[in-house]
Parts: structure tokens; C-alpha cells; sequence
């Protein structure tokens, strides 16, 4: 890289990618932070990105309050994104969240690790789903 | 510190195009040296353009050469087999390329270096040849540095970028970014962003016109409205369209520099056609 800034190729085409789709998408970097959510994503946590920026996803997530379906707070460890960044894996969980316009919603939610190359690990995308 | 200078020897884009209707911007395809005051040689890309240069550098009595590949889409290697250092027992050639996350930098050239694609096999080269996937740092050399990023387009891509003594030239020769957005996109998420941002000079892809351009999207070029687009993004001096399409007549290209022109005329400078035998010199 040429600049600790310049975001690596591989989310700049999955940015374009999420931006393109209905489905709600969100991109971290390799670093653990939130990048870019997409319109769809917008609809579903209640916030534009362009009000939220960049910020860590710990922080992002934890402001909906994730929960199990019988509102015991998920652990960390159980978040698929976290999963995702922790461990390079994919991961997949339903949970309740309760978005920034305050209704309560049961989502789907899926995580990738992005590899730019096998051992390079520039980010994970997750894309989820109302139930 | 060496200020960048470059000459040009291939500014063609995806095939060679000899003939009567091209001579005057040249029929090569990609390749670019970085003019030295030693006896070692800086070339960027070995299209058809690398042909002609090898001749130089044997004349030059030039015994090491590094050659930075953009990528290995035929227009940026065909001229490699014919590159007359290559067949010279006392040169050593380096030649840094993008990695790939399936074959070595070697073996992937080297398919495009034995039968039946060619009637030689490259252990039949009796020059030094050393493969180099290039690092994520700066590479250096007498007061030049060298920095490369991967770009959209298809397939593993660098751009570059060179500096030395406060000159820059961003070189991007096959480039697409309006797949991920220009107009809008902070510099960050600007593919290319940090390797052209205030360049003084923007050598990037301009194959098409923009009524050529929507029948191929997709296919790793950018039209002329987008060359200029990127170039002002990235605050760049001077733009030079490079990559020229294939079909384009001599008066096609001055057509498209045209264009390039009425959609640049805020910038400061007015962007130019590359063409064989151009010295850029940035001193």
C-alpha cells in the first residue's frame, strides 16, 4: 500500500458491489472498523451512513442492542461480524436489534471474511436480513 | 536526488497497430522508461514499445535492467520475448510484477514463453532473469522511489507511482475507477487515489470515447470524460491519455485530446496525447 489511508482495492470493488444491491450490506476493514454501509443497510438500522462515518463496528453494533430471541444480551463473541474479524471465518446467527428509529427487529445476519490474497485479511463484509 | 523523466516507446492500447493511420501517435503497446544518468535502465511495462528499446539499451551498453509490469494481459508482455537484453549472457534482468493468489510471477510469464505460444523455452535465455512479486513498500533506487497499489481492473493490477527530487508521475496505464465511482468518492476510496493524488504528471488509461465507453463497461478502460474525471480528483498537474484504442486513427486521438480539452478547461493545464518518442522530463 501506498497509504495507510487508501482503502485496499478489494473493499473499494465490494463498496461498489453492496452499493449495488437491495440487500442490506455493510463493510469493515481489517481493523474492526465500520467503512461504509449500504442504502438497504440504511433502511434497516435507521441511520444514513453519511450520519454515522467511520467508527469502530464494536461501538456501531453495541448501539443496537443485540440480543437473543428471549432478550438475553448477545455476547461479543457470538456476533457473527465479530466472528468474522476474530477468527477469519464466515458466521451466521439470528438475533434481535433495536434500529436507531427505535423499532425492535429480528434480523439475519452473515459475515465473510474478505482475503485479498490467502494470507491477506483486508476485511470482512456482512450482510443481513428483517425476518 | 534524480528528477523523472520518461520516454515513452508504446502507448497503444490491447494490440499493436502498424500502418500509415497510427504513425503518428505509434502502434506499439505499452511501455515506458524512466530515464537514468547511470548504466542501468528503469522500464515500466514490456508491450510492443520494449521491442525497440531493447535495441537502445544494448546500444547503451546497459547490463542491468528492472522492468515493473503493471500486469500480465498480453498487451503489457508480448514485447518481452523480443527484447534483445534478454538475449544477452551479461545482462541481468529484474522484472517486479502483482502478485497473484494462484501462481508465482515466473510461472505465469513464462506461459507466454514456451511452445507452442513461442518456439523457445526460457531456459533457452541466456541472460540473468530474477522474478520479483513487488512489495508493499517503497522500492528505491539512486534517489528514485517507486510505490505500486493495486487498481481496478481485470485481474491482479498495479498502478505506479514515481518520485524524486519533489517531481511525481502516476502511471496507470489500464484502469477503470468509474466502476467504483470517481465524481463524489473521497480520495480513499478512489481506486488509484493514492498512488496518482497531486501528481505533476497522470500518465491513465483514456481508451475510449465516452459513446465508445458504454458498450464496454466492464472491461478495465475508461473513457476520456473519465480519465479527466480521476485526474481532477486526484488533483493531478498534467494529464496524458494513454492506452489508445486499437481502432483509433491519428485523427481520432487528436479528436479525443479535443475532447479531453473542453471537459478540462478549468484545470490549469490542458491534458496531451502520449505518443511514441515523448520525453517527459519534470526537472
Amino acid at each position: 500500500m501506498v497509504d495507510s489511508e487508501q482503502k485496499q482495492l478489494v473493499l473499494i470493488l465490494a463498496r461498489a458491489f453492496a452499493s449495488n444491491l437491495s440487500t442490506p450490506t455493510l463493510l469493515a476493514d481489517a481493523r474492526g472498523y465500520l467503512v461504509f454501509y449500504n442504502e438497504a443497510a440504511e433502511g434497516v438500522v435507521g441511520r444514513r451512513f453519511s450520519e454515522t462515518g467511520e467508527m469502530p463496528l464494536d461501538d456501531w453494533i453495541g448501539a443496537f442492542e443485540p440480543r437473543t430471541a428471549s432478550g438475553e444480551p448477545l455476547s461479543a463473541e457470538r456476533e457473527p461480524a465479530r466472528i468474522a474479524l476474530d477468527e477469519r471465518r464466515p458466521a451466521h446467527l439470528s438475533f434481535v436489534v433495536t434500529s436507531a428509529d427505535g423499532v425492535e427487529r429480528e434480523v439475519e445476519v452473515s459475515a465473510f471474511p474478505l482475503f485479498a490474497h490467502t494470507e491477506e485479511f483486508v476485511g470482512i463484509i456482512v450482510m443481513f436480513w428483517r425476518r | 536526488m534524480a528528477s523523472v523523466r520518461l520516454k515513452i516507446w508504446g502507448c497503444r492500447g490491447s494490440v499493436p497497430t502498424p500502418g500509415s493511420q497510427t504513425a503518428g501517435y505509434g502502434g506499439n503497446t505499452s511501455c515506458v522508461e524512466v530515464l537514468r544518468d547511470d548504466e542501468t535502465a528503469l522500464v515500466l511495462d514490456a508491450g510492443t514499445g520494449i521491442r525497440a528499446l531493447g535495441l537502445d539499451l544494448v546500444a547503451r551498453g546497459v547490463r542491468h535492467i528492472n522492468l515493473f509490469l503493471t500486469h500480465l494481459h498480453l498487451d503489457h508482455l508480448e514485447g518481452l520475448r523480443f527484447f534483445a537484453p534478454l538475449w544477452h549472457p551479461q545482462v541481468s534482468l529484474d522484472i517486479w510484477g502483482p502478485r497473484s493468489p494462484v501462481l508465482s510471477l515466473r510461472d505465469r510469464i513464462l506461459r507466454s514463453f514456451s511452445p507452442p505460444l513461442f518456439p523457445l523455452d526460457f531456459r533457452d535465455v541466456p541472460a540473468k532473469v530474477t522474478f520479483h512479486d513487488l512489495p508493499a513498500e517503497p522500492w528505491r533506487t539512486h534517489g528514485l522511489s517507486l510505490v505500486s497499489d493495486l487498481v481496478l481492473h481485470p485481474g491482479p493490477t498495479l498502478g505506479f507511482r514515481l518520485e524524486g527530487n519533489g517531481s511525481s508521475v502516476a502511471y496507470v496505464p489500464d484502469h477503470e475507477p468509474a466502476l467504483a465511482g470517481i465524481d463524489g468518492r473521497s480520495l480513499d476510496w478512489l481506486s488509484a487515489g493514492a498512488i496518482a493524488r497531486g501528481a505533476d504528471v497522470v500518465l491513465h488509461d483514456a481508451q475510449y470515447t465516452e459513446e465508445e465507453y458504454g458498450a464496454k463497461i466492464g472491461w478495465g478502460h475508461s473513457s476520456v470524460a473519465d480519465a479527466v474525471a480521476f485526474s481532477r480528483a486526484v488533483g493531478a498537474g498534467r494529464l496524458v491519455l494513454f492506452h489508445h484504442e486499437p481502432d483509433h486513427s491519428d485523427g481520432a486521438l487528436e479528436a479525443l485530446e479535443q475532447r479531453a480539452r473542453e471537459l478540462a478547461a478549468a484545470e490549469a493545464e490542458a491534458p496531451v496525447l502520449a505518443r511514441e518518442g515523448m520525453v517527459l522530463d519534470l526537472c
